[in-house]
């Protein structure tokens, strides 16, 4: 029988948040009535930090909010936008809801995925790109649309595409 | 007429500046001449019903708070915008944070509220930067975080950016995720006006809502109820996508008949096809055929009457030549995905609807399939703790009702009858 490896289980060393950065989260949870609110902050400084939230930086959240590892990490993995695995330096998040799928963003993704050599969830082997497909993101006026990290791509053709990977260095 | 939209897009829209040169924040001055039980007044003379989907009376929502409590009472605004078809509140967000804020602050006067948070989806980053950067305007100009001039009343407001989740939307979920919990929907009763954010009272309200509100003290809630019908007063704020010419956000008077919407406003039906359904509220609406739009015009009881709803104003154009499987199946993933998983009709309802569909889909479907999925949407309707399980069956009922023949039409053919991804896209015209 295999078991499956628990988020805790890599390297707890490996990754420490920066003193900077840990005196921020403590600065947004003295603003709230309750410490834990500054959860989500915090988690999107971890990953602006680490571009994932790694489980070493579960533990010093938990530390930090007076809460468990186990709740910090039901929050990350209850919410999308934060990744559980590393991912590649540009993440491609491609809309597959109903607005965009309509005027195309299959089209997009084929495009993507044969341009890319990866399919949906999965990172090239150059850490450079990672792929994936997401509900709708409130833009959909200006459908097929993807966002590359936190800007949002819209109106997109495959030529826009091509544009737009070819200023990614 | 535009009363959230009352600003030229040249881009400096947000700034202080330009919202003082509209007359923003004018009649914050004249607070002091109000009591807070006459600005809940004249918000529920206005008639306005909440923005966010669900079209119930703020006013009335306000008058539930209880007459004394010795704990604070919290106001929030509702940004997650994450019904698919919507993208209205981003645009207040990103164009307009100062008619926002100061709905924000007549609102929490109103309600006597000890501190505002405004919730923004995670991915509207740039929404949030605009928001926070409006927020410290408004502060360093002493309208927040001070005495409102001639009151002893102060606001505070803060914004707290979500990450990812479309139960969070919820109002209850919301409150979870502002208290660093995961997002999931709690039992109602008790009700957030009773017990809220941190156990307090808590009033939660769209973002378009509350950006009404200036307008409606401004011009008093008579004049605003005099906007539209009788039930559905005021102007909305509708965002249109799909096959449509001109997608966007537009601002229109309550009762405008959808097809003169539709063909003056938005251009008609991309490439001049023909027009094939309507989702006219947002993806949890349920769907519509030509036919039942002829007349239909764009309020709470006209959409009701024609078998949808309003929701949150989020329109979805579906042009001849789209398979109407295909388009259900999206949705079917969709609320599976979301499904927060705490109440099992649900969780495993949602996982069912969207493997019988995607089978009906893929040709291996069966007659029986069309009978099951209804009575699976029958176990999910009413039987959850919020309502992301009624939304998800609003479109498999609907979808299969509406649209029977293709799903026989895949059933019998044991394929898709229509070219199986759907149309490439089509440049603008
Ligand atoms: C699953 C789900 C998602 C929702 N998403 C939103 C949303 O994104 N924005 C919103 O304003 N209301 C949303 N609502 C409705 C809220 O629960 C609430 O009714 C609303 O924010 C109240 O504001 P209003 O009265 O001004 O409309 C959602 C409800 C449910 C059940
Ligand atoms: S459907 Fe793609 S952004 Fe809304």
């Amino acid at each position: 029988m295999s078991t499956t490896p628990t988020p805790f289980a890599a390297n707890a060393t490996d990754y420490k948040i920066p003193d900077k950065v840990m005196s921020k989260i403590n600065e947004i949870a003295s603003q709230y009535p309750e410490k834990n609110s500054a959860m989500l902050p915090a988690l999107h400084l971890i990953q602006d930090e680490f571009g994932w939230i790694p489980p070493s930086a579960v533990r010093q959240l938990a530390d930090a909010l007076d809460t468990t590892p186990n709740k910090v990490y039901a929050v990350v993995s209850f919410y999308t936008m934060f990744n559980q695995a590393p991912v590649g330096k540009y993440h491609i998040q491609v809309c597959r809801n109903v607005s965009c799928s309509l005027l195309g963003s299959k089209h997009i993704v084929d495009h993507l995925t044969s341009k890319l050599g990866i399919q949906p969830g999965q990172t090239t082997e150059n850490k450079k790109f990672t792929l994936s497909l997401v509900e709708c993101l409130g833009a959909c006026g200006t459908a097929p649309v993807m966002m590359i990290n936190d800007t949002y791509y819209e109106n997109l053709t495959s030529g826009k595409v091509d544009e737009i990977l070819n200023t990614l260095a | 007429m535009n009363i959230l939209l009352n600003y030229e897009r040249n881009g400096d829209s947000h700034t202080l500046k330009s919202y003082l040169k509209r007359d923003g924040y004018k009649s914050l001055s004249q607070l002091k001449k109000y009591q807070p039980a006459e600005v809940l007044e004249e918000v529920k003379r206005s008639g306005i019903r909440g923005r966010g989907g669900a079209g119930f009376p703020a006013g009335l929502k306000w008058s539930f708070l209880p007459k004394h409590t010795e704990k604070p009472i919290y106001l929030i605004c509702n940004g997650d915008e994450g019904e698919p078809g919507t993208f209205k509140d981003r645009v207040i967000l990103e164009e307009n944070p100062h008619m926002l804020i100061e709905g924000i602050i007549f609102s929490s006067y109103a309600i006597n509220a000890a501190h505002a948070y405004i919730y923004i989806r995670g991915e509207y980053g740039f929404a949030v930067r605009r928001v926070q950067a409006a927020v410290k305007e408004a502060y360093d100009a002493g309208y927040l975080g001070k005495p409102v001039k001639g009151t002893k009343y102060t606001c505070d407001i803060t914004v707290h950016q979500g990450a990812g989740a479309y139960v969070v939307g919820d109002e209850t979920g919301l409150m979870n995720s502002i208290e660093g919990k995961k997002g999931q929907t709690r039992n109602k009763p008790p009700f957030p006006a009773i017990e809220g954010l941190y156990g307090c009272p808590t009033i939660i309200n769209n973002v378009e809502t509350l950006a009404s509100v200036p307008y409606i003290i401004e011009n008093g809630g008579a004049n605003y109820a005099k906007l539209g019908t009788e039930k559905s007063t005021g102007t909305k704020l509708l965002s249109i996508s799909g096959h449509v010419r001109k997608p966007g956000v537009y601002e229109v008077v309550m009762g405008y008949p959808f097809m003169k919407f539709l063909n003056e406003y938005c251009g008609g039906v991309l490439g001049g096809r023909k027009l094939k359904a309507v989702i006219p509220g947002g993806s949890s609406t349920p769907v519509l055929r030509p036919e039942d739009c002829e007349n239909m015009t764009l309020d709470y009881e006209s959409i009701s009457a024609a078998g949808s709803s309003l929701g949150s104003g989020a329109i979805m154009i579906i042009a001849e030549g789209t398979c109407m499987v295909k388009t259900l199946k999206v949705l079917t993933h969709f609320y599976h995905h979301e499904s927060c998983g705490q109440c099992t009709p649900c969780r495993e309802g949602t996982g069912w609807l969207n493997k019988i569909v995607g089978r009906i889909e893929a040709g291996q479907g069966t007659m029986d399939d069309l009978d099951l999925l209804t009575s699976i949407t029958k176990h999910i309707a009413m039987h959850t703790i919020c309502p992301l399980g009624d939304a998800a069956c609003g479109p498999v009922d609907s979808f299969v009702k509406k649209f029977r023949d293709e799903f026989v039409a895949h059933i019998e053919l044991k394929k898709c009858p229509y070219n199986s991804t759907f149309t490439r896209l089509q440049e603008r015209v």
